[in-house]
């Protein structure tokens, strides 16, 4: 009895100790995997995930510290390419995607400031000082940012209208 | 068909409906009466909406050029009837969404004045650059349901050097009898038109493949073509869906159609016998598609049948005209196995249109879904050797990364698999949903990539613009510093000028 | 003019048609095919044999219907589908004729609770429920699942009555019957052969084939006649409910590894006729190894699937220790259905085995 108990317990020993031992000594270099996840994300430089752009937002994600469902323009797309990159699976039922969004301004609020122009990191809109500013609708990701640059409350963000080409079947309703 | 062939000769794909084809296949083709109003829409056709050319208020004539076709895939639209635009706006799609699209609004003046048309007495006289031209401008497109711009497909026939153009009359989907029709009463149009198509693409045979449920067609057919040994009529067995591209070329050729490839790249070309006869108008007559032969059908329909129909008119016109038993249980426009349901039918007919069904309540009667129980008849059915139970199985979970490793994209929408299953899965809506969301992806994919662009772009502005910024200031600088220094020097020599 | 408007919101994807087949349809041809071997073993074993049967068909319904109230679904649509009924039916097959009530209703209630509905309900159990439920009782109550008894027709003169049959079926079986107690041909044969006695001296020639195909034999409802039961098969495969590959594959490798073995020493191994007509072999390879749920759904694959049931089902008969392996065979091979499906994917139109489009060939 306890010579068996002896062996067990030295047998664990042992091969606890290879283990550990392997473990620092034969470990793989960090994979570089950063550069992959940036290229996953928008690169709109916008600043909704609370990093300062998709870059740092990227590192973060690498090193474990960031969630794959940080991104908010980025939907349930860009969440579901992150996971899978990372390798992880997740539940991304609960993850609002109201589809892509687009900034609009309402002419008859906009002064003509430039102020939201000059935050936009795609420069989607246009307009010169006094003149009422426009979004180019090719060039808007939705980001948001120019909302809270916009001292007369002209811009807002409204869904991508749906037209034929963009329509989606439903899912069928559970059986 | 006997046992022997049952077993031996028919495919092993698809599905046996019962067809409903008669007896409104066999009742003769009524004429609709030109409608007070139509509504002629923008996109009839795969590709680019058309640009309206016409202005409200503008008197047209019946055939007249309404909107030019725009981009590299599009058609033009003229008009249906003559009358004046008395509108340009949204309409109903005939779409499952129900969402709105582009139309040009015709009151009819009720003459029906056509344009000067420009016949052609002898098109094998032209070339085939020209057939192409004219079948464009007369904004001929598939009439079979898929609605390419047939023009296009004729230049990439000639560059491929196709030999064999495959005429479908298959007609597989149920109830539908239009093409049936056209083959009964217009042969000839019908094989003049093929052998303009042929003269078009270059093609040295042409395989017209009709069901074998049609021998009033198919005996019509071969009246017509007896002068013309070039003109193979080929019966095909009646089993869905024979009348799809790829199925048709398997079974008159033995070809297959790679995937992810064209028809032309295994040397021929699909066209359906209603667009071989548009094309005989169009080339020949001179007469652009402005109206098409529809089947009315379904057991809310008084007098079911044929009828020859100006594009643009509303689905409620049609069935008003063809009288109603009952209101309909379940509206669809084209078969019931492809067809859209319409939510109402203050729709317009588009060129694709060929056919209106109206069931009734017994008709329409869904059964529940159920669980699948695995039991494989859906991929007995599917003619593209899918596993559908599979498919719906992935994307149900959400993983349509897996649906597509089950060749989702190889998917036809035929709906063999969701009309056999015991379940009464709607296994196609399954498919279509993962098709559209997979695009939609896509799309995103595009935008940022568009939007990382547009961000890297700015950046090397913003950095251009400080450089240039700060090199402005050093310069400002050094001329201010130049000029100061000058200044000194004038002084200091009007000053030693002075002393 | 206002024709008809549409009810439905949400838009209803085509077709707009469908099959007049429905899962309760099936289940009822595949009842129908059952029918005449079952009236056949009800002829042969009597009033307990009518009495077990209606006891695990009622069990299994019950099992259904309470974990359907548990899961807060609706009992009736589930039911009527008919799959509890069949699950119970074909347990009760596989039974000894006059096992006690208990048996029946373990068995029925393990099949449809453990067997199916812990599983998520129809369509996602992995393994035969019926077959689950069948091993369950062979490991947990060997004696009764053993106790066989010679055929006696429901209008012989020693056969339990109406009143007698309830009373074995209760348990309480009267002394006078145990005298019939018998042994079915796969366990006779293990039996003897382990005790050193060969089968040349323990058969006369063609015995056993004859009987089996009379039915009147010691053996479970399911076990007798095969000619019903493979006649029942014929009737599916004529009428598309199942497919040839799956019953073909696993009749050919039960027979061909016997044929071949017999060959060798028929001593030691039984023909191939015995194999084929005795035990579960035809009930297992037409109604039980072909469940839609449990078994692949491409052709390849199904042969794969039915080649290894039979070649399973010789093996265990042969050398291992239980005299009759069908029920085990399957459920090994229920296993590895998900494999075999993913690895035997039919071709796709326009592309390779592998998936790879085709060259185009003008």
């Amino acid at each position: 009895m306890l010579s068996a108990v002896g062996t067990l317990t030295t047998m664990g020993l042992v091969l606890g100790g290879l283990l550990g031992t392997a473990a620092r000594y034969l470990a793989v270099e960090e994979n570089p995997i950063e550069a992959e996840l940036q290229s996953l994300l928008p690169g709109s430089q916008c600043g909704q995930c609370g990093y300062v752009g998709c870059a740092q937002a990227a590192a973060a994600l690498a090193r474990g510290e960031a969630l794959v469902t940080l991104c908010p323009p980025g939907g349930k797309a860009i969440a579901e390419a992150l996971a899978a990159k990372l390798g992880i699976k997740v539940d991304l039922s609960a993850v609002a995607d109201d589809g892509p969004r687009l900034a609009v301004v309402a002419e008859e609020i906009c002064t003509g400031c430039c102020r939201c122009s000059k935050v936009c990191s795609t420069d989607a809109i246009v307009g010169a000082a006094k003149q009422i500013h426009n979004v180019i609708r090719e060039a808007c990701t939705g980001c948001g940012a120019c909302i809270e640059r916009c001292p007369t409350e002209a811009m807002s963000l409204v869904p991508l209208p749906v037209t034929l080409q963009h329509w989606i079947w439903p899912m069928p309703a559970n059986v | 068909m006997g046992y022997f062939e049952r077993i031996f000769k028919e495919p092993r794909w698809g599905v046996h409906p019962d067809d409903h084809k008669r007896p409104a296949a066999d009742a003769a083709l009524r004429l609709l009466p030109p409608p007070a109003r139509v509504y002629m829409p923008l996109s009839q056709h795969v590709g680019g909406a058309a640009r309206p050319i016409v202005l409200v208020g503008q008197q047209v004539h019946k055939g007249q050029l309404l909107a030019e076709a725009q981009g590299n895939i599009s058609a033009p639209i003229h008009a249906p009837v003559s009358g004046k635009v008395s509108s340009i706006g949204e309409v109903t799609a005939p779409h499952a969404s129900g969402l709105g699209f582009g139309a040009i609004v015709i009151d009819s003046d009720f003459a029906d004045r056509w344009i000067d048309t420009d016949p052609v007495a002898d098109p094998f006289s032209l070339s085939p650059e020209e057939i192409t031209r004219r079948t464009a401008a007369a904004g001929v497109v598939g009439l079979g349901g898929a609605t390419f711009p047939s023009a296009l497909k004729f230049s990439l026939g000639k560059r491929l050097a196709v030999g064999t153009l495959i005429v479908n009359g298959g007609e597989c989907e149920p109830y539908l009898s239009s093409d049936d029709r056209i083959m009964r009463d217009s042969a000839d149009q019908v094989v003049d038109g093929v052998r303009i198509v042929m003269h078009a693409i270059g093609a040295r045979v042409a395989l017209v493949g009709i069901e074998d449920n049609k021998p009033e067609a198919i005996a019509a057919m071969r009246k017509a073509a007896a002068a013309y040994p070039e003109v193979r009529i080929r019966p095909v067995p009646s089993r869905y869906p024979m009348g799809s591209d790829k199925q048709l070329i398997q079974a008159l050729t033995g070809k297959e159609v790679p995937a992810d490839a064209r028809a032309a790249e295994v040397g021929v070309l699909v066209h359906n016998v209603s667009t071989c006869a548009a094309v005989h108008q169009a080339v020949r007559l001179g007469r652009p598609l402005v109206e098409r032969i529809v089947t009315v059908n379904g057991g809310a329909v008084a007098r079911p049948g044929n009828i020859f129909v100006p594009l643009g008119t509303q689905v409620d016109e049609l069935l008003a005209f063809c009288g109603l038993n009952e209101a309909p249980s379940r509206l669809i426009l084209g078969g019931p196995m492809m067809g859209t349901l319409l939510a109402h039918g203050r729709v317009p007919l588009v060129k694709g249109v060929s056919g209106i069904i109206a069931f009734d309540a017994r008709e329409a009667a869904v059964p529940r879904a159920g669980p699948c129980v695995r039991c494989g008849s859906c991929t007995k059915a599917c003619p593209m050797g899918l596993l559908p139970l599979e498919m719906a199985a992935h994307i149900r979970s959400g993983d349509l990364a897996g649906a597509v490793d089950f060749s989702l994209t190889d998917c036809i929408a035929c709906g063999c698999c969701a009309y056999v299953c015991p379940s009464h899965i709607p296994l196609v809506q399954y498919f279509s949903h993962a098709k559209g969301e997979l695009a939609a992806r896509e799309r995103t994919r595009l935008r940022s990539e568009a939007a990382k662009r547009l961000a890297e772009a700015r950046l090397i502005r913003l950095e251009r613009e400080s450089r240039e910024k700060a090199e402005a200031a050093a310069r400002r600088q050094a001329e201010r510093k130049a000029a100061k220094a000058l200044a000194a020097a004038s002084a200091s020599q009007a000053q030693a000028v002075v002393t | 003019m206002k024709p008809g408007m549409n009810p439905a919101v949400a838009p209803v994807a085509a077709p707009h048609a469908t099959t007049a087949n429905s899962v309760g349809r099936v289940m009822a041809t595949v009842m129908t095919a059952l029918l005449p071997a079952t009236l056949c073993g009800f002829w042969l074993f009597g009033w307990p044999a009518i009495y077990l049967w209606i006891v695990t068909v009622g069990a299994a319904m019950l099992g259904e219907i309470l974990c359907l109230r548990l899961g807060g679904r609706a009992a009736r649509p589930a039911l009527s589908d008919g799959s509890a009924i069949l699950t119970g039916w074909l347990l009760a097959l596989s039974l000894p004729p006059w096992a006690p009530w208990w048996i029946g209703v373990f068995g029925g209630l393990f099949a449809t609770v453990m067997g199916k509905q812990v599983f998520g309900g129809l369509g996602q159990n992995l393994f035969n429920p019926a077959m689950a439920a069948r091993v369950a009782l062979l490991i947990s109550f060997p004696v009764q699942m053993t106790a066989w008894v010679a055929p006696l027709p429901i209008n012989a003169a020693a056969a339990p009555g109406i009143i007698e049959g309830l009373r074995i079926t209760l348990g309480a079986l009267s002394p006078a019957l145990d005298n019939i107690s018998s042994a079915s041909l796969l366990g006779h044969v293990k039996t003897e052969l382990s005790r050193g006695i060969d089968l040349l001296h323990l058969l006369t020639a063609g015995h056993a084939a004859a009987d089996s195909l009379s039915g009147a034999r010691a053996g479970s409802l399911g076990e007798t006649a095969a000619w019903l039961i493979a006649a029942g098969g014929v009737l599916m495969l004529f009428l598309r409910i199942i497919t040839w590959q799956i019953p073909i594959a696993m009749l050919a490798a039960v027979a061909l590894p016997a044929a071949l073995l017999h060959l060798v020493d028929p001593g030691r191994y039984l023909d191939a006729g015995s194999h084929l007509l005795s035990g579960g072999v035809m009930l297992g390879a037409f109604f039980i190894a072909t469940d839609y749920v449990t078994s692949p759904n491409t052709p390849r694959g199904q042969l794969v699937f039915g080649a290894g049931c039979g070649l399973l089902t010789y093996v265990i008969r042969t050398w291992s220790g239980y005299p009759e392996g069908v029920a085990f065979a399957v459920l090994l091979m229920n296993s590895l259905t998900p494999i075999i499906d993913s690895s035997f994917r039919p071709r796709v139109y326009g592309r390779d085995r592998k998936g790879v489009a085709l060259e185009p060939i003008k």
